[in-house]
């Protein structure tokens, strides 16, 4: 099946049904791998045991950026393209985005207090992940107000486009700005701060919350293409009664 | 600094993760069933797709899942 062939939602629903099993037993694999290697990954000189929380806050930040950015491409597809499938993406991708993003700041809370001493500062990092969150649940409220789909669509893809400036914000705010949370230590200029008995776990575990992540946006895509023909044939009801 | 240090919020960030994830898988599962329900009964009100029209099709696929999932 080529890719473009995907556009079509008949057949994007055929390839989803038969990938989602798969991409679900492999995530459990590699779940159960990277925890393992996590567990026994050993404890930091300076933290001790608290940073195995960084196993669970950095995979769901990076997700909750990444779920922003195929939101930001899917907006485009909705705006220029009119891609039928590029609103179903967007739709079904916010509920992840934010819970992944949630995940993120309790996390990162529970990880400051022992760290820092506080559960939370407005520094420019913290604010503007919760900021992104904020947006998250302002596109979930904009799906949920405007009844049109394809209305909902064009509105949510300009807030979508317009919230993507904070992307770069959440990257670099740690270098513009004095943050009380730590500078770029995995992805950066001059390779990984991180000991490789540390950033290894590390890595597997974002590949399994990435694993995670595509499975439920498939799935959660392919809910969203049943949601609209249970709407047109609503629709087609209400036609025939009338 | 002990293993046993932070163990309280060391839990509480994995148990929030484990909730996180039940959510979400719940979320999808049950709205997959709920969306299949509802097609399955608009189908049997004799309310169909053109496109659908033909055997085969993904929508007649999944009213006779939900048909089947709600026989079970």
């Amino acid at each position: 099946m080529a890719l473009l062939d995907l556009a079509n939602p008949s057949r994007f629903l055929k390839f989803a049904n038969s990938v989602v099993p798969w991409l679900a037993g492999v995530t459990v694999l590699v779940f159960g791998f990277a925890l393992q290697q996590a567990m026994v990954a050993p404890n930091d000189y300076q933290q001790g045991a608290t940073v195995k929380i960084m196993y669970l806050h950095v995979p769901s930040a990076w997700l909750g950026m990444l779920c922003w950015s195929l939101m930001s491409v899917a907006a485009l597809g909705t705006l220029v393209w009119r891609h039928p499938l590029a609103d179903v993406t967007a739709k079904a991708a916010a509920p992840i985005g934010a819970a992944f993003t949630l995940l993120c700041l309790v996390t990162g809370a529970l990880w400051g207090r022992p760290e820092w001493g506080t559960y939370w500062v407005w520094d420019a990092r913290l604010t503007s992940e919760l900021v992104l969150f904020l947006l998250y649940l302002a596109v979930i409220a904009l799906w949920r107000t405007v009844e049109d789909p394809s209305r909902a669509a064009r509105a949510v893809a300009v807030l979508t486009l317009v919230g993507a400036i904070d992307l770069p914000i959440i990257k670099f705010s740690v270098d513009w700005w004095n943050t009380l949370h730590q500078g770029a230590s995995v992805f950066r200029i001059g390779g990984s701060t991180i000991y490789p008995t540390i950033l290894m776990p590390l890595l597997f575990m974002t590949g399994a919350f990435t694993l995670l992540f595509v499975t439920l946006l498939l799935a959660a895509m392919r809910n969203e293409i049943l949601r609209r023909r249970v709407r047109t044939l609503q629709l087609m009801q209400a036609n025939a009664a009338s | 600094m002990e293993t046993t240090a932070h163990i309280d919020f060391i839990a509480a960030a994995y148990a929030a993760a484990v909730i996180v994830v039940a959510a979400l898988i719940a979320w999808v599962a049950l709205d997959h069933r709920a969306q299949l329900r509802k097609i399955a009964e608009l189908e049997m009100q004799g309310i169909t797709r053109r496109s659908a029209a033909a055997p085969g099709r993904p929508t007649e696929q999944a009213a006779e899942s939900a048909r089947e999932q709600a026989k079970a």
